[in-house]
């Protein structure tokens, strides 16, 4: 008995750091190449869920069959967030890429509640159902009880896109461009690669993976409303930061780790202090490794 | 007058933002009563004023890039003007401190009282302003400070009946203590790392308070918090004027120890520290204690404004110390003229009254805050009063 | 000389302008009725419908002529249920010359507003603040509301518990002010009856990304019923997945659930939960009238706390009427001596502040509707 509920709980613990690591990548990445906390990207997490909501519900109106319906508004969600990603960054953080970082924080904190604002007056303060979108894939009744549909399709795409984002990165052209940038803006800028394109790649990116999370998670809790971005923006920054803020692989440890703590903290100790336990565990990490898990030492140039 | 090439330009911006808003903002999905509603006219509105934005938003960016250079020599000016002009700076002080000691008996109780939450503001704004302004750390959980004060004096009121004035500075010490306790993990954390740790530590102060029934009572929070008293039995409306007055001086006691503080060595080690860490150690400032002090003088502000708090609104609970409170904090300081004594006072009250002057619009408040923080930062990043630095001319005939 | 002018100007401009914005109205012999509560941001659906009970009900009475030969009029104001707010939205009140208050609506702003109204002999009558220190702790003489206090609601839902026979009970809240205090009666009397055992009692973090770490300690624990205090959000978040996971455990929650909108969005598994909520008054015909009245002026169903905000002023009103004034002393003699028709039935007020006549009930969720046990 005892060990099938800590491997509950474990796999509990691997679904939140799932989720954790869609959102953490895209703030790992901006942070990465323009040094900016993106503190409105659990918004564009929201925008997404809401997206795929509404593009659903005008479909399902129109009774289209589930299936697409689901392939269509996952689509839409991560078109629409890679859009308004894109269109924030032009707007609230390409004029401030001199300024000091303290600036462009205080600008990220304004877009996010504006974006907040923004969806709660345009749509509504109510926690809105979300629709059952995904199938339910039957190989997996068996173990139904233990392990979702949901959870798997989110541990199995949280894989998958880390492997594709490190193909890109490592392998392609568009990785090295990106790479380059995130190393020396400017030595990037004199060799000819053009940084702006290389921005709005990686917030597309970003966003794009934000918004995967958005569908899946709002799918497997069922309802949303405008705050959802707020709280999980907050936990997949921690997460990132933990695992070493500017490097991939440190956003998805970081956010593994921060699940399972989360889960076994829940589990074995109380739920009460559930969102302490991932800010104790990141000032313990950081005591001790003040970059984070994976985090590079940066050397300053006097 | 209008090129053609910008017309296409906003043209395009306007398209862009009719597709990008189009789901969010013409439709409506009500999954609850399985509704749908398509709002058209808000397509309408937003193409229209989309364009007109964008040039508007395209002017005001150009004019920012050509107006970079004129900035720079204006400022030392200023301060010269400023040395000039001290025989105004009398009077007008003068004035102003007329204009407060009139103003509760003048005005009604309401009004008293919100403005009493503005001097509460330029307290925690000061404070906040020694760590972020002077010694450049990045803090986002100021909050739990302001909360260490409020509940110190909550507790101690409850258990013991210990009265405001007790309660003041021992408000003050606890939050010292915990700024000293923040201060000693964070002292290796650089930029970034550093702000999500104060965050971090704000949010477990709250979850405390939120959780640890037996300590704080938890959510419900703690009620019927004496005001603060001189002896005499007073009612509502002269006890508002007497926590006027205590807020009164409290900023006046505030403003001139800040005054002081940075103009002094520490002060001045902590600009050293803000503008370039490597460099003042190796001139011998002592980062370890530069920071710590930076902490834990910055916390005393928010501990007595936290109690004054606790007395003011007899009320306190957790939810009143959330991140949101630290950011309120930060974008006073921020906005207001970082390092700026006079800058952080005007940022205060803009973030008090603006919203009771907009509780008829109060919809649409948070939305327009949150686009006036991206704006500021764009356009005038060093807040609405910048922070000159203090300029001294030598006439020929001074040296000798 | 410029810096400092700037400032000067600016603050100069921001006190005038707030002094000058309360300048004396012409005197009009109104009767003032002060309405506080959230009427923007997150909350304002737990506000709004008390501003249109209060609306319809003056526009009513208006219509027939007023009261005392006065008529009335609301004046009101936004505490977005935060209780710094609520202390200045009740100074400003007290400085409008309101007779008394309808509100506020969250027990935290509502305890923060109080010491305001009690100094300044106002009395307020809410239609929701439920925390029961507010009439049990004998504080505010001045504090009057219609509807029962949480505590009362706690024994009810933990009778019908022993009644359906669990004996392993899982105690949950969502560490909310309202949640939590639920939890905490419903435990206290729990502990002190001995009839059940509580085999847990957490508080789940509202906003989370999953819920399985909590659903897999509930079933860890080996309880046969879960009662939850809290708001429907969490409850049909907790009970749509402990459903899909198979969990047969007896649901049982407070009325921050008993509301039609958590069998909408927890859809088909809502079936079967218990929620305690005040006692059905629907088919009271002054109910009926009342819906009816809020469906013609605005084209929908009314929100939370409709008819208890609607009891509350016509309470007040007939108050006003029958003492003949609208001093302190007078209007809270006649409310608590008189019963009042209201759409919750007959009611009058007890010498703390509570409302007779208005109880709980346990419902259940049959067919897609809440049906009274």
């Amino acid at each position: 008995m005892k060990i099938d509920f800590f491997f509950q709980y474990l796999l509990s613990g691997l679904t939140r750091g799932s989720i954790y690591a869609l959102i953490a990548l895209g703030y790992t990445m901006v942070y990465g190449i323009v040094k900016l906390i993106n503190f409105a990207h659990g918004e564009i997490y929201m925008i997404g869920a809401f997206t795929a909501l509404i593009v659903s519900g005008v479909l399902g109106m129109y009774g289209v069959d589930p299936v697409v319906t689901f392939m269509i508004a996952i689509t839409a969600a991560v078109i629409y967030s890679a859009a308004y990603g894109v269109t924030l960054e032009k707007i609230a953080y390409k004029p401030l890429r001199k300024a000091p970082r303290l600036s462009a924080l205080i600008s990220a904190i304004g877009m996010s509640m504006f974006l907040q604002n923004y969806v709660l007056l345009a749509q509504t303060s109510d926690f809105l159902p979300f629709p059952e979108l995904i199938p339910e894939f039957e190989f997996l009744d068996p173990i139904k009880s233990i392990l979702s549909t949901n959870q798997f399709l989110i541990l199995v795409t949280t894989a998958v896109v880390m492997v594709l984002l490190t193909i890109l990165i490592k392998f392609t052209r568009t990785g090295k461009a990106m790479r380059a940038t995130a190393q020396d803006r400017d030595m990037a800028q004199l060799v000819g690669i053009n940084i702006n394109k290389v921005i709005s790649i990686t917030f597309v990116i970003g966003s794009a993976t934000a918004a995967i999370g958005g569908v899946l998670i709002s799918s497997q809790i069922g309802q949303i409303n405008f705050y959802i971005g707020f709280i999980v923006g907050i936990k997949a920054f921690v997460a990132a930061v933990l695992g070493g803020i500017g490097s991939i692989p440190g956003a998805v440890l970081g956010s593994f780790v921060l699940g399972i703590t989360e889960s076994f903290g829940t589990g074995y100790i109380s739920s009460d202090y559930e969102d302490a336990f991932a800010f104790i565990i990141l000032i313990v990490i950081l005591i001790f490794k003040p970059s984070g898990l994976l985090g590079r030492k940066t050397t300053e140039k006097v | 007058m209008f090129k053609l090439s910008e017309i296409k330009k906003s043209l395009l911006t306007s398209l862009w933002f009719m597709f990008l808003t189009f789901p969010i903002m013409v439709l409506k999905v009500n999954t609850i009563t399985d509704t749908v509603e398509w709002r058209w006219n808000n397509l309408a509105i937003v193409g229209v004023g989309s364009f007109i934005l964008s040039f508007v938003w395209r002017w005001a960016l150009d004019r920012k890039e050509k107006g970079g250079s004129k900035k720079e020599s204006s400022g030392q000016l200023k301060k010269m003007a400023l040395a000039k002009a001290i025989q105004y700076k009398m009077p007008t002080l003068i004035v102003i401190g007329i204009l407060l000691i009139a103003l509760p008996f003048v005005a009604s109780m309401y009004q008293t009282s919100v403005i009493t939450t503005a001097l509460m503001y330029i307290i925690l704004g000061l404070g906040l302003n020694v760590v972020v302004g002077l010694g450049g750390l990045l803090h986002l959980g100021y909050a739990a400070f302001y909360a260490v004060g409020a509940y110190t004096y909550a507790l101690l009121y409850f258990h013991f009946g210990l009265n405001f004035w007790i309660a003041l500075p021992i408000g003050a010490l606890f939050s010292a203590i915990l700024g000293l306790a923040i201060g000693f993990p964070v002292l290796r954390l650089r930029g970034d790392y550093l702000a999500i740790v104060t965050l971090a530590f704000g949010e477990i102060t709250r979850l405390v308070l939120e959780n640890w029934n037996e300590f704080s009572f938890g959510p419900s929070g703690i009620a019927n918090i004496a005001r603060p008293s001189i002896g005499v039995k007073m009612r509502l409306p002269q006890a508002t004027i007497l926590i006027y007055f205590i807020a009164i001086a409290m900023v006046i006691f505030t403003i001139f120890v800040v005054n002081r503080l940075e103009n002094s060595r520490l002060g001045r080690a902590w600009e050293a520290m803000r503008e370039d860490e490597i460099a003042s150690q190796s001139m011998g400032i002592d980062l370890t204690k530069a920071k710590l002090l930076a902490f834990t003088l910055g916390a005393v502000w928010a501990g007595f404004a936290g109690v004054l708090f606790a007395a003011k609104t007899t009320f306190i609970n957790p939810a009143s110390f959330t991140v949101w409170e630290s950011i309120t904090v930060l974008c006073v300081v921020v906005i207001g003229g970082m390092g700026s004594i006079p800058g952080v006072i005007v940022g205060a009250l803009l973030f008090t009254l603006l919203p009771e002057f907009l509780r008829g619009v109060s919809e649409y408040r948070m939305l327009v805050f949150g686009i006036t923080l991206v704006i500021m930062m764009i356009f005038r990043p060093g807040g609405m009063i910048q922070k000159t630095r203090n300029v001294y001319k030598f006439k020929d005939g001074d040296i000798k | 000389m410029k810096r400092f002018t700037k400032l000067f100007v600016i603050a100069l401009a921001l006190f005038a302008a707030f002094s000058l914005t309360s300048c004396k109205e012409k005197e009009a012999p109104t009767i003032k009725i002060g309405v506080a509560g959230p009427h923007s941001g997150d909350l304002a659906s737990y506000g709004i419908p008390t501003i249109k009970a209060a609306e319809l009900v003056i526009a009513k009475v208006n219509a027939a002529g007023g009261v005392n030969g006065s008529m009335l009029e609301l004046v009101i104001e936004d505490d977005v249920c935060k209780p710094e707010v609520a202390a200045n939205t009740a100074a400003k009140l007290v400085g409008d010359g309101v007779v008394a208050v309808i509100g506020h609506i969250c027990s935290g702003a509502t305890k923060a507003a109080m010491g305001t109204y009690l100094d300044s002999e106002l009395l307020a009558i809410s239609p929701s603040a439920t925390n029961p220190p507010l009439t049990q702790s004998g504080d505010y003489p001045n504090f009057f509301r219609t509807i029962a206090p949480d505590d009362a609601q706690a024994l009810v839902e933990v009778e019908f518990a022993y009644a359906q026979g669990y004996k392993k009970i899982a105690v949950l809240h969502d560490k909310g002010d309202y949640g939590k205090g639920f939890a905490e009666f419903c435990k206290a009397l729990l502990e002190a009856d001995n009839k059940a055992e509580i085999v847990l009692y957490e508080g789940i973090t509202p906003g989370a990304v999953d819920y399985t770490a909590i659903i897999n300690k509930i079933a860890s624990s080996g309880a046969d019923a879960v009662i939850f205090g809290g708001y429907h959000p969490e409850a049909s978040k907790l009970i749509t997945q402990m459903k899909k996971k198979d969990m047969n455990l007896a649901f049982l929650s407070d009325d921050g659930v008993k509301d039609d909108t958590f069998i909408k969005v927890a859809g088909e598994y809502a079936e079967g939960v218990y929620a305690t909520g005040p006692m059905d008054t629907t088919s009271n015909p002054l109910a009926k009238e009342a819906l009816k009245a809020h469906q013609d002026e605005y084209g929908e169903d009314p929100g939370a706390f409709y008819l208890n905000a609607y009891a509350a002023v016509l309470a007040l009103v007939n108050a006003i009427d029958v003492a003949d004034s609208t001093e302190y002393a007078d209007l809270t003699k006649a409310l608590r001596s008189n019963y009042v028709d209201t759409p919750l039935g007959s009611i009058s007020f007890d010498a703390k502040g509570d409302a007779i006549g208005v109880g709980f009930a346990v419902y259940q969720v049959q067919n897609g509707v809440y049906v009274e046990l």
